[in-house]
């Protein structure tokens, strides 16, 4: 071809490499460190050494190491992490930022093109945050006779039940998610409700042709596809008898649901293509027929903020679709790797039970709190593994599992055409819904046949 | 229903007033819609379906022919591929056969070869850039980035014997502008059968493609008659089952002495009408590599005119197989060094007729579906 990449050369990757930590050590310094002390006047503190921690503190902990650890132990285990950071919004938006480039880049190469290449030096990794600057940047233009209160509502409520869907999903054993329900899915069920009800809104607020006509193909889209949503997910709630999440993980140890419910999976896999809207799904945004469909009138940070909840909202389902059939965050622990020597700080005590004020740290893993009682069971070999270092193995399994569901998910925009509202609607009303019920169904032969469920065989 | 409104007097000529109706909406799709080239179509739909369709050319009307009539024979050449930039040699194609019958000239044979290898590759690009923009349409952006990207080989060929990448300006009266490089034989055989291995690899992702066959296939059928009735040219003719190629039929330099196959589907769908060019590209690979085997490897490519050129008081018509269909060039001279009127006959124009009838009755999905299947090159029709 003739698109000729620049040379390769060391020297200039190198720089940018340097550049690019030069930066965000400036601006970690310039702007991080005081955002994190800001913050840290709304946190609880520890007690360390009788010495209640304050946020002026916070340079005495950076240069002493014995007060950092039980500090950022003390994050960790706020409610703000949760929602902030790990299981929450910023896990999430991680993940979505990593789609953005993953699928640019993937897209380029499946297309004989480059891709994102100069913003950032290194392949171009920091595309997106340039995009966002610029997204910033722009003036925000409502049309003259739209619903404004609804129009401008409509990204932050999409970005809001985005991460409220996000909110639900479990990550790692042991809690770690911001709403642990026992209602997990039927509250998944009803944040899904929400998507068609906010696009309407926006599209009819817009007061605008093209967005109006994306809005209804949208309503159509999602309200059509939403019943076979359910009813693909139903058969695995009769199999497991739980609508929690989390046990529904917990009930898929030793083999995924997705080995005895494959047409579920695929349904649900294709409704998903449908809810978010992506290629060949992609009509409320067919760029040929109807401009940007329900986003036409969207400018500025508004057009990003949509497209912020719509690849969180792609995060969320791929990580529900890892949830219920590929087995969420089991698999074979394999980090961090036990550890037999016996350690001589901190923990004398065999046999310990009770006292909740000291905490063990195990081998590899200073940051988790970790039940003395488990570290004390694990070192006598009556329990396999500790709670933290499932916790970590976890989280590698669902994000490996996670990011190969998310890989499927983008592929089909290489591959496929655009297809049409009427072969949208046969497929979700004719061919998807009765295929739910035969999984349904086998779902059901297998609880009555005594194979599966309470009280089966396996 | 909104009440009928009945005009209170008499309109002007041209004017009319339009029954409102409720489930009625009216879309303007153009001009700066990423659906529509250089135009509008006034699209009226009830509900998914279009009621009405209404294309509105025009909107890069540049007065091609008015300027020839104050410019000599050989400045009017690189104006008049203005139309269609990337088919540029198929478009000056006919302006060139008419004022060599006006001039009274002979052309040596090898730039008659040359001519038709020129015309071939510019066939191929052309069609490139439309397969890309019909993938676009189609939401199928793989389809947009291979075709722009292998389209670049030839582009470089075209570079290498013409000097410029788009406008070549390569066809003059007599023959051709220079003669091609000194290895030109080689490398384009090279470049050419590269480009029929890629092309062919597009069936895999578009043309066999389930979803595009679902998609494109009964979808705005134009049937034989209604083809011929409406007068449409080129790859929208031969789609509905007319075998027409003027290459063939009305044989221009040396296409009588090549073998060459027309390709024609019977169906009329879009389907057939996206897919006719296609193999016009494979058919133009074999031309090209027959004339490279015929071609005098040595010898005149140009008969010297005089400075400024008179024609003889007459009129001719040529016309030569463009990309999208017919192109046609009618000059009336006057016995002076500019023609007296100059009109270009091209093939976007009489196949946007076809738009309207095709679109009715349609669903709104298949709209840039049918739009561009018809082989339309807004520029073109404009003039």
């Amino acid at each position: 071809m003739s698109v000729i990449a620049p040379k390769f050369r060391l020297g200039y990757f190198l720089k940018g490499i340097f550049d690019n930590a030069f930066w965000i050590l400036t601006i970690v310094t310039l702007a991080g460190i005081p955002a994190i002390q800001i913050v840290l006047f709304y946190l609880e503190l520890p007690v360390i050494d009788g010495e209640l921690l304050t946020a002026f503190l916070a340079f005495t902990w950076l240069f002493n190491p014995t007060m950092q650890v039980p500090l950022i132990k003390a994050l960790i285990y706020s409610d703000l992490f949760r929602i902030v950071a790990f299981p929450g919004f910023g896990f999430a938006a991680l993940i979505a930022a990593g789609t953005i480039f993953v699928e640019r880049k993937m897209l380029a190469k499946l297309q004989l093109r480059v891709g994102p290449f100069y913003c950032g030096k290194v392949e171009g990794i920091l595309q997106l945050a340039g995009d966002g600057l610029k997204l910033i940047s722009k003036e925000i233009i409502i049309p003259a006779k739209a619903d404004k209160p609804l129009f401008w509502a409509a990204p932050v409520l999409f970005v809001g039940t985005a991460a409220a869907f996000v909110a639900l999903i479990p990550v790692a054993p042991g809690g770690w998610v911001v709403a642990d329900l026992d209602v997990g899915l039927l509250a998944v069920f009803a944040v899904i409700g929400f998507f068609p009800i906010i696009t309407i809104l926006s599209a009819w607020s817009a007061n605008s042709k093209f967005p109006f006509i994306g809005g209804i193909r949208a309503l159509h889209q999602m309200v059509s596809f939403e019943i076979p949503l359910i009813l693909s997910l139903l058969g695995v709630v009769i199999l497991t008898g739980t609508l929690n999440l989390s046990e529904i993980v917990e009930s898929q140890s030793s083999f995924p649901w997705i080995i005895f419910m494959p047409i579920g999976a695929i349904v649900f896999f294709t409704t998903m293509l449908a809810e978010l809207e992506r290629i060949p799904f992609d009509l409320p945004e067919a760029e040929s027929e109807i401009v940007a469909g329900w986003l036409t009138e969207f400018s500025g940070m508004m057009y990003g903020l949509v497209q912020l909840g719509s690849y969180l909202k792609l995060y969320a389902f791929a990580a529900l679709f890892v949830i219920i059939f590929l087995g969420g965050w089991t698999g074979p622990v394999f980090w961090p790797p036990l550890e037999t020597e016996i350690i001589t700080e901190g923990i004398p005590i065999p046999n310990y039970a009770g006292d909740p004020i000291l905490t063990v740290n195990a081998p590899g893993l200073p940051l988790l709190d970790q039940d003395p009682n488990e570290w004390v069971l694990q070192q006598q070999g009556e329990l396999q593994y500790t709670s933290g270092q499932l916790l970590v193995s976890g989280v590698i399994w669902f994000v490996l599992k996670t990011v190969g569901v998310i890989f499927f998910i983008l592929l089909p925009r290489g591959v496929f055409p655009r297809i049409r509202l009427d072969m949208l609607l046969h497929i979700g009303w004719y061919k998807l819904i009765g295929l739910s019920f035969v999984n349904i169904f086998i779902a059901l032969g297998l609880v009555y046949a005594g194979v599966i469920g309470p009280g089966g065989i396996l | 229903m909104a009440e009928q409104v009945i005009p209170t007097k008499k309109m002007p000529p041209g004017l009319q007033v339009e029954n409102v109706d409720d489930r009625i909406m009216t879309l303007n799709v153009g001009p700066q819609h990423p659906g529509s080239g250089h135009m509008r179509i006034i699209v009226k739909i009830d509900g998914d379906y279009i009621v009405d369709a209404d294309p509105d050319p025009g909107y890069v009307h540049r007065g091609e022919e008015k300027m020839a009539e104050s410019r000599n024979y050989i400045t009017n050449i690189p104006h008049l591929e203005r139309p269609v930039i990337h088919d540029s040699c198929n478009i000056l194609y006919p302006y060139v056969l008419g004022v060599e019958d006006l001039v009274g000239i002979e052309v040596p044979e090898r730039a008659k070869y040359v001519r038709v290898i020129a015309a071939e590759l510019n066939r191929c690009i052309y069609i490139q850039y439309w397969l890309a923009i019909y993938g676009i349409f189609l939401g199928h952006s793989t389809m947009f980035m291979w075709p722009a990207g292998d389209r670049e080989l030839l582009i470089d060929l075209m570079e290498k014997i013409t000097g410029a990448r788009v406008t070549h300006a390569y066809f003059i009266p007599g023959g051709v502008r220079n003669d091609v490089p000194a290895n030109f034989e080689d490398v384009c055989l090279r470049q050419v059968n590269y480009f029929e291995k890629r092309i062919k690899e597009y069936a895999d992702i578009f043309y066999d493609n389930p979803i595009l066959k679902a998609r494109t296939e009964d979808t705005g059928v134009l049937s034989r008659e209604d083809a011929i009735r409406l007068g449409t040219t080129g790859s929208v003719l031969r789609a509905s089952g007319v075998d027409y190629d003027l290459r063939i039929k009305e044989p221009y330099d040396v296409y009588d002495e090549l073998d060459v196959h027309t390709n024609v589907l019977k169906s009329g769908d879009s389907y057939a009408r996206s897919k006719i060019p296609w193999l016009d590209m494979l058919e133009s690979c074999n031309i090209i590599r027959q004339a490279l085997e015929k071609m005098p490897k040595s010898g005149s490519i140009r008969t010297k005119l005089k400075p400024n050129p008179k024609g003889r008081e007459d009129e001719v018509y040529r016309r030569v197989e463009s990309g999208r269909g017919s192109a046609g060039c009618h000059i009336i001279s006057r016995g002076k060094p500019e023609p007296y009127r100059l009109k270009l006959s091209v093939s976007s124009f009489r196949n946007l007729i076809a738009l309207p009838y095709l679109l009715k009755g349609e669903k709104l999905g298949n709209m840039p579906a049918v739009y561009w299947s018809l082989n339309y090159w807004p520029v073109e029709a404009d003039r």
